[in-house]
């Protein structure tokens, strides 16, 4: 399976976008779309065809171009089992994505672009084996999103997209200060920006050392790292529906993943060195988001709020460094990705319908749009950690590789994260509940459910949610191998 | 034993709720009722052939019950060798729980034909009943304790969603809330209890786990050495499953969701609140029974004394409640601590051989459960009938609705313990069990069974008897058959139940053994009981002032009593005054100040300085053009006078 | 008389290099302020023509490039008179501190 198709369909999509006219955006948007979920699919099928005939190489279907051979880096591709299951993750996202805009009024063309781009630089970073092509990828992610929430977005969007565009800006900052600080500390004939060849290279700790936390942090911010996190509650209320499930969905991803590859993979002296800090920020961000999200009356804060606690469960995984709280990480970055993106998918339709997104002047909507609210339901479970869907399954393996650690400050910081799924199940219920319980709030009492594209985009996330939920046991066969690489090289084998 | 006919037992209401959930609303209407009660019935039938298959031909095998697992499916392999596992596992206790859920349900489900007949959401409610029971089921079943703690979250949200079913009322919003929030942080204990336990043991699965954490070795030794706070590790596990544990089963202090529960329907009331759901916690404890009793963690005791004093309690306030399903909410509470504390009843010396106190309580879940749903459908059917909960708004309907009235007090004879009934057997045994082993909780338990009679009879005279209300006149017929149907066969099974020879099917090591009557020993509680039903038939059998004096030469205690003793109050001051106003408010004023305020403070910092260095940048071509000429004498100087000496 | 060598060529220059700096620091005439450049662009030529002459008599580069930079200067007036008369007709004046729309 040839890699650059994955990058490729993308742009190709892009491109016809641009050159067709307005009408036939979305259609273009969606197609695309389509073809680049089965591709995922066929990867994800190649993928395991290889496995199953004994290919035992940790990346498979590796592929290297020289790109800028006097600066070290090379356009060098390849994925494994966690780059696969973000692909699928992503995949299911965008096409949500195009779906629950379908009805886009304003500047279609450029909107379903700029989302057909953001879902470029995603899947290019998801496979780029190069430190320097993936940060290309990192950035071609983040450029749009502002234009998306300054263009398309709602309530106090300038100040939303200036924050966070300049809080991911920073963290990218930071991520490359570090991969030259690295790349020119070593000596030059050992200079590479090729994550494989660093693998197997012994850095030496006085670099790892200081290298480490300034990738971390760097990702760290996209994921949501307290303190860094503040430009979540308003980047997210502040971007239109599509953009908000990418925002949470995939791109707090990015930073998960690269802290993983880029961070704990690369330099496990660090993270062993760091390890408890880590621990300690993702415990604050857990019980303190939790805490936080009890107090917000907006559905869009309260979902972003709670994406600062449940992505605090992908960072305390990383930070426990045991092989099974590692793999958690990886099933919490899918689970969230799926299950907030549906959350804000379904706050996107209830809000074109009741022109509000107060919970407080919302109430009893299950009786005139049963359809959304089940969703709403769905999301909500899966987001308190309902046993069959996605959420129960990624706290837990969470929970469990955590409690793996002897030590009582360990086991202290799995009790605190523990604490969050009984808060969470307050806002939750709080806000869903007063939402789609009690006396009708709505102008008319005429149902008015979801249209089709607004069904289809829940079905289909719904169904990730659900696969992942109940058949937990395919991701994990999926992703564990690729987790074992990166334990082994923290266990120094 | 067909692992795939016992599969089936949890699969078919699953397919009913799939089925009626997806297709309910297009395809089934209002046949949804007829397809839930099919595919129930058909469970029911493959449960009883499997439980009878088991207890009288495969099941005994060298004078034990064998405990099988026919299927097991790993269903989440973590790294470090736990692995989740979805099974079945078969031994005496899950086969009466899949007869009482089974059993149960199938009535519900017929009961609830004629009860939401005309509701809107007639199939939601069948497929989310459909849901209950493939939880329940899966529960009772499970052979991984990550598995029980799976199902335990779906029994706990389908319970959310029948109570609130009728969700335009505020109240059933509030009532559903609590019961999940206040069972969800009862399983936060649960949670980490199995963390910590399976981490002891190593492994999750039920057989293994029990065997390693009560019989002692290597796990044992280290798993009471390792001691946190003056407990050893396995005590902490252990009383955090029983928090878990008594959170579903409204043990005081966390029984204060059950009464609000009955917001819900009333079937459901009867199918969760009253003989399946709440009982889980009964069933955990029993589970794990071998670990609890005999590992010497010694936590047994406590169990004990939370089981009597909530028997007490409830009991007590079950005694001033006028809202008709209120009472039999305390009642259950009161009745499950009765499981509880005879579960408790460990003699020291007999290490694990026929103790009575184990077959006591699973024997009184079962018959508590019959006559308690019969309780609860009769209540539904009263309900029904005057639509209205409240006492005052019934009285005399003796006449108006004979079959309901009769099986009434079949259950209230049955609870209050008088013989021949079911209730009296099982009472007899836990009564016994306490007396051998501390005669404290005897006391208490027969205070208690006194109170408890008093009170359903209380119940029985209000509804059935007294004086009619003003101003309600009710013509209509008692019910269809949909109705009364399962109000006779529970009726039936309320007064057979008790001859079932239940030491012979159930005991803590799987071994039957002979219960005898003590016909000296049942006179003290059924005289009490008598007592109990005479004091109420004084006072509410007409209507008179006695009551209402009693309640007033009482005074406080009768106002704490009816206020439940405040404690729906003391959680309500803890979550609003400490949870929210000392936590959660904070804390979000905390991120919007201090930690977004340290980003607008860069933020703002940079616009500070660049505003004083913007005159830089003036727009004047010559300022500019003045810079750039000194910048080149500069470099230029630097650059002829690079050689001078002091370089 | 006087035969001017390099030296004085080379002073003529740059007075005429400063006068043109002083002239464009000072005016706030974009008019003149283009001639003192001009003034400038001259005075380089008069350098580039004096060393050709005088000291690599046998070569042409200083006249090409000084005949390069008379060709440069005539574009870059073209350009800069058709901003001034742009400026002019908006704002009614060729002074450069009246177009200050952009600044900050």
């Amino acid at each position: 399976m040839n890699l650059i198709l994955i990058i490729l369909i993308p742009l190709l999509t892009g491109l016809a976008i641009l050159g067709l006219n307005e009408k036939h955006a979305r259609t273009a948007a969606l197609a695309g779309a389509l073809v680049q979920l089965v591709l995922a699919l066929v990867l994800y099928a190649a993928f395991t065809q290889e496995r199953s005939i004994g290919n035992v190489f940790p990346i498979l279907f590796e592929q290297q171009y020289q790109w800028f051979p006097s600066l070290g880096f090379s356009f060098h591709i390849g994925v494994d089992g966690i780059s696969i299951a973000m692909i699928l993750l992503t995949a299911f996202v965008v096409i949500a994505g195009v779906l629950v805009s379908w009805n886009m009024e304003k500047m279609k063309k450029e909107f379903f672009f700029f989302l057909t781009l953001l879902g470029f630089g995603a899947y290019g970073f998801f496979i780029s084996l190069d430190l320097m092509v993936m940060f290309f990828f990192l950035e071609i992610a983040v450029i749009p999103k502002y234009l998306f929430i300054s263009i398309w977005g709602s309530g106090n969007k300038d100040y939303s997209a200036n924050k966070l565009a300049l809080m991911l800006m920073g963290g990218s900052a930071l991520i490359l200060i570090a991969l030259l600080g690295m790349y020119f500390s070593m000596p030059p004939e050992l200079r590479t920006f090729d994550m494989p060849k660093l693998a197997e290279m012994n850095i030496p700790f006085s670099l790892q050392r200081w290298v480490f936390p300034l990738i971390f942090t760097g990702f760290g911010i996209f994921t949501a790292m307290f303190p860094f996190h503040t430009w979540v509650p308003d980047g997210h209320s502040s971007a239109p529906t599509a953009g908000s499930m990418f925002l949470a969905g995939i791109s707090m991803k990015l930073g998960g993943y690269g802290c993983l590859r880029a961070a704990t993979y690369l330099f496990p002296e660090g993270a062993h060195e760091y390890s408890s800090i880590i621990i300690i920020l993702a415990s604050i961000a857990i019980i303190y988001g939790a805490f936080a999200t009890m107090m917000q009356k907006d559905l869009k804060y309260i979902n972003a709020y709670s994406s600062i606690s449940h992505c605090g469960f992908v960072l305390l995984g990383i930070g426990m460094l045991t092989k099974t709280a590692i793999t958690g990480a990886v099933f919490q970055m899918v689970s969230h990705g799926l299950m907030t993106a549906l959350f804000f998918a379904i706050i996107g339709m209830v809000y074109e319908r009741t022109h509000t997104r107060m919970v407080a002047d919302m109430g009893g909507l299950l009786k005139v749009m049963p359809f959304i609210i089940t969703t709403l339901y769905i999301a909500g479970f899966a987001s308190l950690g309902l046993p069959g869907l996605s959420g129960f399954v990624a706290e837990m393996t969470v929970f469990v590789g955590s409690w793996e650690n002897q030590t009582f400050f360990h086991r202290a910081a799995t009790v605190i994260a523990c604490a969050s799924i009984v808060v969470t199940a307050v806002y939750i219920l709080r806000a869903v509940g007063q939402v789609s319980m009690g006396p009708l709030k709505y102008s008319s009492d005429q149902k008015d459910d979801g249209r089709w594209n607004e069904k289809w985009a829940a079905v289909i996330l719904i169904a990730g949610i659900l696969l992942m939920g109940l058949a937990p046991f395919w991701l994990n066969d999926l992703v564990s191998p690729g987790v074992e690489v990166i334990t082994n090289k923290l266990a120094g084998k | 034993m067909n692992p795939t006919n016992i599969l089936l037992i949890p699969l078919l209401p699953l397919l009913s709720f799939v089925l009626l959930g997806l297709f309910g609303k297009s395809f089934f209407k209002t046949k949804a009722g007829l397809v839930g009660c099919s595919l129930m019935l058909v469970s029911f039938i493959i449960a009883v052939v499997t439980a009878s298959s088991y207890f009288f031909s495969t099941g005994l095998q060298n004078g034990q019950y064998q405990q099988l697992k026919p299927f097991i499916m790993p269903w989440l392999k973590f790294a470090n060798g736990l692995v989740i596992e979805m099974g079945l596992l078969i031994d005496p206790l899950s086969m009466i729980m899949i007869f009482v859920v089974t059993f149960i349900s199938l009535m519900v489900h017929i009961f609830s034909l004629s009860y939401m007949k005309g509701e809107e959401r007639f199939h939601v409610y069948y497929a989310f009943l459909g849901l209950f029971t493939f939880s329940m089921l899966g529960l009772v079943l499970s052979s991984n304790i990550f598995q029980i703690y799976i199902f335990w979250e779906l029994v706990g949200v389908s319970s959310f969603l029948l109570i609130g079913f009728f969700y335009q009322k505020s109240s059933a919003l509030a009532a559903a809330k609590k019961a999940f929030i206040v069972t969800r942080f009862a399983d936060l204990g649960f949670l980490i209890g199995i963390l910590l336990l399976s981490a002891q043991a190593g492994t999750l699965d039920f057989l293994e786990l029990i065997s390693k954490l009560s019989t002692p070795g290597d796990t044992l030794t280290s798993a009471l050495a390792t001691t946190f706070m003056g407990f050893s590790a396995l005590s902490w596990g252990l009383a955090l499953v029983f928090m878990g544990a008594a959170g579903k089963s409204a043990m005081f202090p966390l029984h204060i969701w059950l009464p609000d529960a009955m917001e819900g329907p009333t079937p459901v009331s009867a199918l969760i609140h009253a003989a399946t759901m709440v009982v889980a916690g009964v069933f955990l404890v029993a589970r794990l029974y071998p670990v609890y009793a005999f590992s010497g963690a010694g936590f047994v005791h406590f169990i004990d004394d939370i089981g009597a004093f909530t028997a007490l309690f409830a009991a007590i306030i079950a005694c001033t409640q006028t809202d008709i399903k209120r009472v039999l909410a305390y009642s259950t509470i009161s009745q499950i601590g009765f499981m509880m504390f005879a579960l408790g009843q460990v003699p020291p010396e007999t290490n694990g051989a026929a103790n009575l106190g184990y077959t006591a309580s699973i024997f009184h879940l079962f018959t508590h459960a019959i006559f308690k749903a019969l309780l609860f459908l009769g209540a539904g059917a009263v309900i029904h009938y005057v639509h209205s909960n409240e006492m005052k708004d019934m009285g005399g309907l003796r006449k108006k609705m004979p079959v309901t009235h009769a099986m009434f007090l079949l259950a209230c004879l049955a609870i209050a313990g008088i013989p021949p009934f079911a209730g009296f057997f099982s009472k007899e045994e836990i009564l016994l069990a306490a007396w051998e082993n501390n005669p404290t909780i005897f006391w208490m338990a027969l205070v208690t069974s006194g109170l408890t009679a008093f009170y359903m009879f209380r119940l029985y005279f209000s509804i059935f008897w007294n004086k009619e209300p003003e101003g309600h006149h009710h013509h209509e017929k008692e019910g269809d058959i949909f109705l009364l149907a399962p109000l006779v066969i529970l009726g039936i099974g309320t007064v057979v139940a008790g001859f079932v020879p239940f030491s012979q099917l159930v005991s803590a090591d799987r071994k039957p053994f002979e219960t005898e009557l003590h016909l000296q020993f049942s006179i003290a509680p059924v005289v009490v009981g008598l007592t109990g039903i005479l004091l109420a038939s004084w006072m509410y059998r007409k209507h008179s002032a006695v009551p209402e004096n009693l309640a007033r030469n009482m005074g406080g205690f009768y106002k704490a009593a009816k206020n439940k003793f405040y404690i729906d109050e003391l959680w309500l001051g803890f979550t609003k005054g400490v949870l929210f106003n000392l936590i959660a408010k904070p804390a979000a004023w905390f991120d919007r100040n201090i930690v977004d305020g340290m980003v607008k403070a860069t933020g703002s910092g940079m616009e500070w300085i660049s505003y004083r260095i913007r005159g830089v940048q003036s727009g004047k071509v010559q300022q500019y053009g003045l810079f750039f000429l000194f910048g080149i004498i500069i470099i230029v100087s630097v650059y002829l006078f690079k050689n001078v000496p002091w370089r | 008389m006087m035969e001017p060598g390099l030296y004085h060529l080379l002073v003529i220059g740059a007075l005429l290099f400063f006068t043109g700096i002083y002239g464009f620091f000072t005016r706030r005439n974009m008019i003149s302020m283009l001639m003192s450049i001009e003034l400038m662009l001259n005075s380089v030529n008069i350098n580039f023509i004096a060393f050709n002459k005088y000291l690599w008599p046998d070569t042409l580069g200083g006249t090409f490039f000084t005949v390069f930079v008379i060709a440069i200067a005539a574009a870059e007036a073209a350009v800069a008179l058709a901003i001034i008369i742009n400026l002019y007709r908006s704002h009614q004046s060729i002074n450069v501190e009246v177009a200050e729309e952009m600044k900050y």
